[in-house]
């Protein structure tokens, strides 16, 4: 399988050879600065689509800001970002918000409607994007059960404990069977039982095709996933994004 | 057959989008704010109308019918009164833009001074002078013209076209119709106003909300849709309210006949009494234009 990495640690780009597939996200020396020095510095990468990557790096490193580049939130400050092939630069606010609907994020800080039902959340992609929930009923209602909240699908996101906000908010991240799913810090607050449940919805979306990046610090949740899938890990760190190494 | 693009933001918004409706809490007092407001804006707004239909009518009345009356005066001794009456008579009968001439008879006279002299009058006693009504046709008369020629054939008449005081009253009053227009166009300005400051405090109120539904991939129009079906409705709602209430006002007012004053004519007439229909469709509009300005206006802040 090649490599859909560019960075410079990366084999399969020595000899200047590149992948030919159209990459889902397309980043070619984008950098990143939030008013003072450089946060992100000259990150070139293809994500292509059915690949698996973990993100990992220090805290403060970037790991969000990595992210939220890739689903628009921020825009670059220099350098080229494709999303499904069309630059950001270029797309109006609309194009933003239909390639959001094709990518599936779990926020480090879960953001939900406070007064609508867990469920409703849940469903809130499709509704927004002018899909009747209630026409896939049956769907979101096994999702619910998968991430374990069948019970609380009624109540309102502030009576969530943090470990059940997240799996909330994994469940809303693929309700809409996203082409990428995104997931910053997805199991960070969740026993490793249920950790190894949602990592099996997240392994489960790959097999279907699905591109999944999910950035975390647990290095046990990478074995995991490393033993069922080709997943690949990359590092944050002095500004720069790198291949990890072969310990993991 | 496409719709163009307002008609169809109109009739989408009328149809209505449940779910749009439920994504965005309930926008609490400045719903009721956006009510009130419309609500009292359309009560004085159906006044500015009622003052500006009222004086318009008026000031064309005046400048229109008076314009078209005039009065000849001659005062004279008694023996030559009616000589130089019949003289002007004949007169007036030879000049251009006089459409008749009439004598007020004494007993019209009599009836002119019994409220201001009494019953008891004796008139004969009296050096009244002697009035000619004289309606003029439109081209009007050329009233120096028939000074002078009066001056020499009739040297106790005194030709009053009523200029001097019809003048002021219809400047007046075509003043007072320029004013309801005007306050007609602030209150709907206000109006505006109003609207846009309270559909502001929502969106600042639901700015999570908002940034949360844009990150899941919700466009522009359907978060600002939210809002501005509910202003929009509002607006409609209370401004009706309004508009009801104060056209029932203005019906209930005095009528002319008895009391004969221009304040009392305060009103519409005929077809004039739908006009206060259009206040609550404008105040809707206005709701509408308003709010999504607003929700656009903030929405391009978020990414
Ligand atoms: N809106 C912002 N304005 C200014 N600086 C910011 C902003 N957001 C993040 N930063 C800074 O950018 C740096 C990287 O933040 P980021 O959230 O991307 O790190 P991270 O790798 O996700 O960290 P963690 O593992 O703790 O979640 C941090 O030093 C943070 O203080
Ligand atoms: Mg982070």
């Amino acid at each position: 399988m090649a490599c859909d990495c560019t960075a410079p640690q990366c084999q399969a780009h020595k000899g200047g050879k590149t992948q030919t597939g159209q990459a889902v996200i397309e980043l070619e020396n984008v950098s990143y600065s939030y008013g003072g020095g450089e946060l992100l510095s000259d990150i070139s990468l293809r994500l292509m689509p059915g690949s698996f990557h973990f993100l990992t790096g220090p805290s403060g490193a970037g790991k969000t800001t990595f992210l939220k580049l890739c689903y628009m939130e921020l825009m670059p400050t220099s350098g080229q970002l494709r999303v499904f092939e069309k630059p950001v630069g270029k797309m109006t606010r609309d194009d933003v918000a239909n390639g959001r609907r094709r990518i599936g994020v779990v926020h480090q800080d879960c953001q939900f409607l406070n007064h609508l039902p867990v469920a409703e959340n849940i469903a809130l992609p499709l509704t927004v994007s002018g899909r009747d929930p209630a026409g896939e009923a049956a769907n979101i209602m096994e999702l619910i059960q998968w991430v374990g909240l069948a019970n609380h699908a009624d109540v309102l996101p502030p009576q969530l404990s943090g470990g059940e906000r997240q799996r909330a908010a994994l469940a809303r991240a693929v309700v809409m069977s996203p082409e990428v799913v995104l997931a910053d810090e997805p199991t960070g607050n969740v026993d490793w039982d249920m950790s190894q449940r949602l990592l099996q919805l997240l392994i489960e979306l790959n097999k279907m095709g699905k591109t999944i990046v999910i950035a975390t610090h647990d290095l046990n949740l990478i074995r995991a996933a490393k033993a069922q899938v080709a997943a690949r890990v990359l590092r944050i760190a002095n500004r720069r994004l790198q291949l990890a190494g072969a310990d993991l | 057959m496409r719709l163009p693009r307002f008609l169809t933001n109109i009739t989408g918004l009328l149809a209505g989008d449940g779910h749009a409706d439920r994504v965005v809490p309930p926008t609490g007092f400045t719903a009721q704010l956006t009510l009130f407001a419309a609500g009292a804006m359309a009560f004085l707004a159906v006044f500015a109308a009622a003052l500006s239909i009222s004086t318009g009518r008026l000031a064309d009345r005046w400048s229109d019918e008076l314009a078209r009356t005039a009065t000849l005066r001659i005062s004279a001794p008694a023996e030559q009164l009616e000589a130089q009456a019949a003289a002007a008579l004949r007169l007036l009968e030879t000049t251009t833009g006089v459409a008749s001439a009439r004598r007020i008879t004494a007993q019209e006279q009599q009836d002119l001074l019994t409220p201001w002299l009494g019953p008891n009058l004796p008139l004969d006693a009296l050096p009244i002078p002697a009035l000619i009504e004289v309606t003029q046709t439109r081209e009007g008369i050329d009233a120096d013209g028939l000074r002078a020629r009066l001056a020499g054939e009739v040297p106790g008449a005194v030709y009053d076209d009523h200029a001097r005081w019809r003048a002021p009253l219809v400047r007046a009053a075509q003043r007072l119709r320029g004013l309801g227009w005007l306050s007609l166009l602030l209150i709907t300005g206000v109006m505006g106003a109003m609207i846009t400051l309270a559909a502001s405090a929502a969106l600042a109120a639901n700015a999570r909300v908002i940034e949360t539904l844009r990150l899941i991939g919700a466009r522009d129009a359907y978060i600002a849709r939210a809002f501005v079906r509910r202003f929009t409705e509002r607006a409609l709602i209370g401004a009706a309210i309004g508009a009801a209430l104060g056209t029932l006002s203005v019906a209930l007012l005095p009528s002319a006949d008895t009391a004969g004053g221009f304040l009392t004519g305060l009103g519409f007439s005929g077809a004039g009494w739908l006009l206060p229909a259009l206040i609550p469709v404008i105040a809707a509009a206005v709701a509408f234009w308003a709010t999504r300005t607003a929700a656009l206006r903030t929405l391009r802040n978020l990414s």
